[in-house]
């Protein structure tokens, strides 16, 4: 019983956990939502593989708002990036998705 | 052999010249003239055959010479061409007619050496010669469309002057460029229409190279790590900083419900209001008055229902039964000295504490009564100073006028939850330095804006207005006491100022109004003059304490006072109508709203008097001790707009509410056709015959 219980609570933190929350930002209000829509799309469309969300997230964010874009889509990873200022925008998605995009040319 | 002159004369040579050509001549060419001639030559020379068609001419006549004289005219051309002359304006002769006559034609294709085609020629069949070893593409190239265009010009050349300006121009140019390489010496060709080109270069301006380095986007590093459980962790954290959010927004909207009556009640615990009572408060007071329904039921029964049967019996007298007893704790010492009907809710009054002792001054209060609830006040007010008068706005039913004992007036708003007035008066803005006796609600002026009344022993009428939550006041009136002037040394005119006690405005004459005085004078008034009175009645021997116009009649008034007296008066006449004497000092007197001859008074010894005119002048039809112990005394009465009730305030801070019985409101008689709106008219038509009456036997007397 416990066991199903855990299984439970750990579905429910999923769904619960679904949204994205913005972990790091430093772009503008409004090309941040922007954003933040974009990686939900990407995500969801393609949901068993990081690479074609990234490269939709990228060629998007390329076309939008200049070029040399960086999207990195993953679980479990550390890094440590180098980005032009107010180009930055690191979330959570999916309740076990990571994912960090960033400008630099 | 063309143009033969005649060698002999006229006659013969014609013969000899034509003989050649004679032979060859057949008689079906002959020209008319010439008939005639070939018998001759025949008939003479020869031995001649006649033919046997020729003429028969006689001697004379062949010797007879024919000239023939041979022109370069054209036969076949008119002799006589007429044309119309534009200049004169009519048909001329012409006199030159053209004499060629074209017998063959043929076109050809020889063109003059000089002309500028044939030097073209002769120029091109040279360098065909010369050019064939360096022969360029382009050259022959346009020299074969030359040569094309050649045979095609040749052709067309009476009409091809369209073409050769086209293949000019392009063999002029090809030619001034092969011309100045190989033949200098020749002069230039130049095409028909002696084009000339010219040709210049600007001056290009020298090239330069720019360059320049913008400073990049800043740049800076960033660096975390994903994990599953970090980012579970940031979930977590974030769904519980959202519920709390959520928590306190919940927790701001139960705002405190006052139902502002509820409010009211309780004072004290207002303070410490929790969200619990606020939201049972409206069910609470519902719950009380059910109580009070209860406990009173019969009381309540009566009020709507009980008639009292003995009525009948009892002819011209009535009685009054009393229904509710008024009471709180709070109020205990003070006396009733204002009684207030709300206008909007009819079973809603203002009472009014004070004290009318001149010694025993304290605090006032203002409470309002609902009839559905007879065991604690709706509203509940304190004040400092003791109240004296009140009134109610007709507009704004929530709007209460007090008069303090001493000389202020404020304004209480019963929408609002304080228990401090909203608007006081104060000794900077202009209060009475006396008491205000009454005090009274006046139309809006002009500016919308909300203005009283207030009258006070200090002599003073005072209007006061309403402005941007101000009170200000204007002296309407100064009362002085006529014949009273006092010289002072300096010749000034002092005048002693008298004290005004009550006052009533006329129901439709707005300016008009009366103010009774403590010298027991009352004086009818205009708001328009402020120093003259428009008359004076000497009403009664001591202090006036109420005036009253008839509500139905507009000339009527009625007036009470200490010296035991209720006077009705016709205002045009100096002297009352009726007196009545009660054997007590007279507290209060009120007109009836439902007929024009009935009204009450109300005296110190606790007695309550009906009196209705119609029935009997001279008596009252009731007579009740209304307050049970005789030491109480009666200070107020006041009629309800609807409800056959009335209620009479004491100096004990009771207030009993009594019903008429139905001797007591007795209307007149009405047929059923008739409309209610005669009701006015016949009232004051009631009280007119009785004046009337009066009139006559004091013109008698």
């Amino acid at each position: 019983m416990g066991e199903t219980e855990g299984k439970k609570d750990e579905a429910d933190y999923k769904r619960l956990h679904n949204f994205p929350l913005v972990r790091h930002s430093d772009m503008p209000e409004e090309m941040r939502v922007e954003t933040v829509e974009l990686c939900v799309t990407a995500c969801e469309k393609f949901s068993n593989n990081n690479e074609s969300a990234a490269k939709m997230i990228k060629e998007t964010m390329d076309k939008k708002f200049g070029s040399s874009w960086h999207v990195v889509i993953g679980e479990a990873f550390g890094f440590e990036i180098t980005h032009e200022a107010k180009n930055l925008l690191y979330l959570y998605f999916g309740g076990t998705l990571a994912i960090c995009v960033w400008k630099c040319s | 052999m063309f143009s033969a002159s005649s060698k002999t004369p006229h006659k013969q040579p014609r013969k000899q010249s034509i003989s050649i050509g004679r032979g060859t001549r057949k008689k079906d060419e002959d020209s008319g003239t010439e008939v005639g001639e070939g018998t001759d030559e025949w008939a003479q020379s020869k031995a001649t055959v006649r033919p046997p068609d020729q003429l028969e001419l006689t001697d004379a006549e062949l010797k007879e010479e024919f000239t023939r004289i041979l022109t370069a005219n054209n036969p076949h051309a008119p002799q006589n061409i007429v044309r119309y002359n534009f200049k004169e304006g009519t048909y001329k002769l012409i006199g030159f007619v053209n004499q060629l006559a074209v017998h063959y034609t043929q076109v050809g294709n020889l063109i003059p050496k000089d002309s500028d085609e044939g030097r073209r020629q002769h120029y091109r069949d040279e360098l065909v010669a010369d050019s064939q070893e360096s022969a360029k593409v382009v050259i022959s190239e346009t020299e074969n469309l030359e040569e094309d265009e050649d045979p095609k010009e040749l052709e067309t050349e009476p009409g091809s002057q369209t073409v050769v300006p086209a293949a000019g121009a392009a063999e002029k140019v090809t030619e001034e460029e092969l011309m100045t390489p190989k033949q200098p010496k020749e002069r230039k060709l130049t095409n028909q229409f002696n084009f000339s080109e010219r040709a210049s270069q600007t001056f290009n301006n020298p090239l330069r190279d720019r360059e320049c380095q913008m400073e990049p986007p800043p740049r800076t590093n960033f660096s975390a790590t994903a994990n599953q459980w970090e980012i579970y962790d940031a979930y977590v954290e974030e769904l519980e900083k959202q519920e709390k959010t959520k928590e306190k927004e919940k927790a701001k909207t139960p705002v405190a419900k006052k139902t502002g009556k509820m409010a009211m009640r309780k004072l004290t615990s207002l303070e410490s209001q929790t969200d619990d009572i606020t939201k049972v408060s409206q069910a609470a007071k519902i719950v009380e008055r059910m109580v009070n329904q209860n406990t009173y039921d019969d009381v309540a029964q009566d009020f709507k229902y009980y008639e009292d049967a003995a009525d009948e019996y009892r002819d011209q007298e009535g009685t009054l039964l009393p229904l509710w007893k008024f009471q709180n704790d709070k109020a205990k010492r003070l006396s009733v000295t204002a009684l207030c009907w709300n206008p909007k809710y009819r079973d809603l009054f203002a009472v009014g504490y004070g004290s009318y002792d001149f010694m025993k001054q304290s605090r006032g209060m203002l409470l309002l009564y609902s009839m559905k609830n007879p065991s604690f006040p709706e509203y509940m007010f304190s004040s400092n100073s003791g109240i004296m008068c009140l009134d109610i706005h007709v507009d704004h039913p929530y709007l209460v006028a007090v008069g303090h004992y001493d000389g202020n007036v404020a304004i209480y708003n019963l929408k609002k939850p304080h228990s401090q007035p909203s608007f006081l008066s104060s000794a900077k803005s202009g209060k009475h330095t006396d008491p205000v006796w009454q005090v009274k609600w006046q139309k809006d002026d002009m500016d919308q804006n909300l203005n009283f009344f207030s009258v006070s022993s200090d002599g003073r009428i005072v209007s006061w207005t309403l402005v941007k939550s101000e009170l200000v006041h204007i002296d309407v009136i100064k009362l002085k006491v006529e014949g009273s002037t006092t010289e002072v040394p300096e010749g000034l005119q002092l005048h002693t100022v008298g004290c005004g006690t009550a006052f009533d405005f006329h129901k439709e004459i707005d300016y008009l109004f009366l103010v009774g005085t403590e010298e027991g004078k009352i004086y009818k008034c205009s708001k328009s003059y402020s120093s003259q009175f428009l008359d004076t009645y000497d009403a009664h021997n001591m202090a006036v304490d109420a005036v009253s116009w008839n509500p139905y009649h507009t000339k009527v008034f009625m007036s009470c006072s200490s010296d035991w007296t209720v006077k009705i008066w016709d205002h045009t006449i100096k002297t009352p109508m009726f007196i009545y004497d009660l054997n007590s000092a007279v507290g209060d007197v009120a007109w009836a709203p439902y007929s024009s001859t009935v009204f009450t008074a109300v005296t110190t010894d606790g007695k309550a008097h009906v009196f209705d005119l119609a029935i009997n002048k001279y008596e009252a039809i009731c007579n009740q001790p209304v307050v049970a112990k005789k030491k109480n005394k009666i200070t107020h009465v006041q009629f309800n707009p609807i409800h056959p009730i009335i209620i009479v305030g004491d100096d004990r801070g009771h207030i009993i509410c009594l019903k008429l019985s139905p001797n007591l409101r007795k209307m007149p008689k009405e047929k059923k056709g008739q409309e209610v709106q005669k009701g006015p008219a016949v009232e004051i038509a009631k009280l007119d015959k009785l004046l009337n009456l009066v009139r006559e036997v004091k013109t008698k007397t």
